[in-house]
């Protein structure tokens, strides 16, 4: 097992050097003199060469890419032009906002999803048969910025029951300790903020949850499917073990292990998906600083951000195989 | 069986059934609007008349679907829209096919240091979430209608190489490449002869799936203000505009959105019916 993860964790780091290029690259070839973003215009041609090498871009361009590398590796992503601070510490503070609404969502997805592609596969041909089926095409071709802003639209416009953005209101906030306001909020025993803060997740958790509830009670249902016709089942039903039983502790069972990788392959789409509904909900997160910093064409906070997104991306897809291997040990030795 | 000898209904009867049906029509629409726009819009999509600005919906004309907050009129840059939403999505299939394809033939056939320096390439840009890619790639280079075709491109390419690499691979062994081999045909010869004609008819699915992905993508770019100029009418972009005016003008959000979400969900169900048809397989999920 440990022989495993360390062969895994190893093959990451070819792919994260490589991801490191390709945006270095990008950076690279992007229209405009570099200098001339990091200085005003009116800068006599000394100042310009003493902000180029202190920069590093007066020295070839490869080995800017190691230098861009080396401090890469250290989390040093520079400093945001926008906000005069390190990039890293930017998005550490931002991160647990992200995190928070990304957990909230998949946690909607499982709740609500499983039960309902289970009960669908118990019952074919119903109501919920029919929605389950094509829950994954509907999840798959709504647009969530769509979504959100009806949404919006109905919640927040028409009917006046919910806030139509933002993490918390203002005046309201909390000291805080880890960085998720309802865990925050819980720690300190502020009921009523805890209240607000769920207030202020609902919507937007809903937007990033759906596509993913669509999927799971899609996919849930096929393998649900899938391992009523097996021949264990059958044996079950033969011994006459109660319906309940066999659906729940049989089949379920095994009908977990696709769904627990659609569940860590689609939490990682989630992140990107967050940038889209951070925007549309005001949400303080990674994905409306990434979308801000692209508008101020703040370069060492977009540098930052795709790579440290990318590499989340592929840690949580390790650690989503390593969680497989473990639920499903037969996988183990391929 | 000989093609000659089916009936229509054998050969194109699973066409028929409603999922199908309303993807076809659902491209359909998308296909004659974006081609006849000058022709099907009632107004001028870019004719601004503030006099006139955010009309709900008339259903007696002449605005059926309102106005937006410069007062053009809402069907018309809807019908315009799906001009950037087809060209692009026709850009992005081809583009990203070609590259795809080829990639994944070459890998399959050659096998050894080519198959493996390509798939790491492939395992390089999956490595990056979903779209993350895409806005990186609009973000450095800027916008355009060609920098959103290979932003958009960047990982549409990839199921496409999958696919043909494993294809490849079943069909290097068959009798007929074996056959062709064993007289002298050069490996130019054999992939473009053999390999290649067998590889193609099974993209359709890919194709298919990834036109709703491309339009789909191409909105949210346009709705973050990173696709096409913005003064060219798209539905991600009309969806941006519609967000500032959200309490008082629904229609602006309701149209522009309900048009990307039937035309995606028509074109992933035809791609199922497709994938049911030609990867038997796969049809569970």
């Amino acid at each position: 097992m440990l022989g495993y993860i360390t062969r895994r964790l190893l093959g990451v780091i070819p792919v994260l050097l490589m991801v490191s290029l390709i945006v270095f690259m990008l950076m690279h070839a992007a229209p405009g003199d570099p200098v001339s973003m990091l200085i005003s215009d009116e800068a006599s041609p000394e100042d310009r060469a003493r902000v180029a090498a202190a920069w590093g871009l007066d020295q070839p361009v490869w080995v800017q890419y190691l230098n861009f590398l080396q401090n890469a590796v250290m989390l040093d992503f520079g400093d945001s032009f926008r906000y005069q601070q390190p990039v890293i510490d930017l998005v550490l503070e931002r991160l647990p906002a992200s995190l928070e609404l990304a957990l909230y969502a998949t946690l909607m997805a499982v709740i609500v999803g499983i039960p309902l592609g289970i009960w669908a596969a118990a019952r074919p041909n119903s109501i919920v048969d029919t929605l389950a089926s094509f829950g994954g095409f509907f999840g798959i071709s709504m647009p969530n910025f769509w979504l959100g802003i009806m949404l919006i639209l109905i919640f927040a416009g028409q009917l006046n029951l919910l806030p139509s953005g933002g993490r918390m209101s203002w005046g309201d906030e909390i000291p805080r300790l880890t960085g998720f306001l309802t865990v925050d909020a819980v720690l300190q025993g502020r009921w009523g903020e805890l209240r607000l803060a769920f207030v202020h997740l609902l919507l937007p958790t809903v937007v990033l949850g759906t596509a993913m509830t669509g999927i799971i009670m899609q996919l849930t249902r096929a393998s649900m499917l899938e391992n009523l016709a097996e021949d264990y089942v059958m044996t079950a039903r033969a011994k006459g073990v109660r319906a309940r039983t066999i659906l729940w502790l049989h089949a379920f069972r095994n009908a977990l292990v696709s769904v627990i990788t659609i569940i860590g392959l689609e939490f990682g789409a989630l992140l990107s998906g967050a940038i889209i509904v951070e925007t549309i909900f005001s949400w303080p997160g990674i994905g409306q600083l990434l979308i801000q910093g692209i508008g101020a064409r703040d370069f060492p906070l977009i540098t930052g951000l795709v790579i440290i997104y990318t590499a989340l991306f592929v840690l949580l897809n390790l650690l989503i195989d390593v969680l497989y291997t473990i639920v499903d040990p037969r996988i183990r030795m391929r | 069986m000989n093609a000659e000898t089916l009936s229509f209904d054998e050969r194109f009867g699973y066409l028929l059934q409603p999922k199908a049906l309303f993807g076809l029509m659902m491209l359909a629409l998308l296909v004659a609007a974006g081609l006849f726009a000058p022709w099907l819009a009632p107004f001028d999509p870019q004719h601004q008349n503030l006099m006139m600005a955010l009309t709900p919906p008339q259903p007696a004309g002449p605005h059926l679907l309102g106005t937006d907050h410069v007062g053009r009129d809402l069907l018309s840059r809807i019908i315009y829209g799906a001009r950037v939403s087809l060209l692009i999505a026709i850009a992005v299939v081809g583009f990203s096919g070609i590259v795809g394809v080829v990639l994944g033939v070459v890998s399959g056939y050659f096998g050894r240091w080519v198959d493996s320096v390509i798939q790491k390439i492939l395992e390089v840009f999956w490595a990056f979430p979903p779209l993350l890619l895409a806005i990186a790639i609009v973000a450095f280079l800027g916008q355009g209608l060609a920098i959103v075709i290979l932003a958009l491109a960047s990982q549409r390419w990839i199921p496409y190489c999958r696919l043909a690499r494993a294809e490849t691979m079943t069909l290097r062994e068959r009798e007929f490449v074996v056959a062709a081999r064993s007289l002298g045909a050069g490996h130019i010869r054999l992939l473009r002869r053999h390999i290649l004609p067998n590889v193609l008819p099974s993209t359709i699915v890919v194709a298919t799936f990834a036109m709703a992905t491309a339009i789909i993508s191409e909105a949210a770019l346009s709705f973050l203000g990173l696709g096409v100029p913005p003064a060219i009418p798209t539905w991600g972009g009309m969806l941006a505009d519609a967000r500032s005016y959200i309490s008082t003008s629904w229609w602006m959000a309701l149209f522009p959105g309900l048009c990307i979400f039937v035309t995606v969900l028509g074109i992933n169900l035809l791609g199922d019916v497709l994938r049911a048809r030609f990867d038997p397989k796969m049809k569970s999920h």
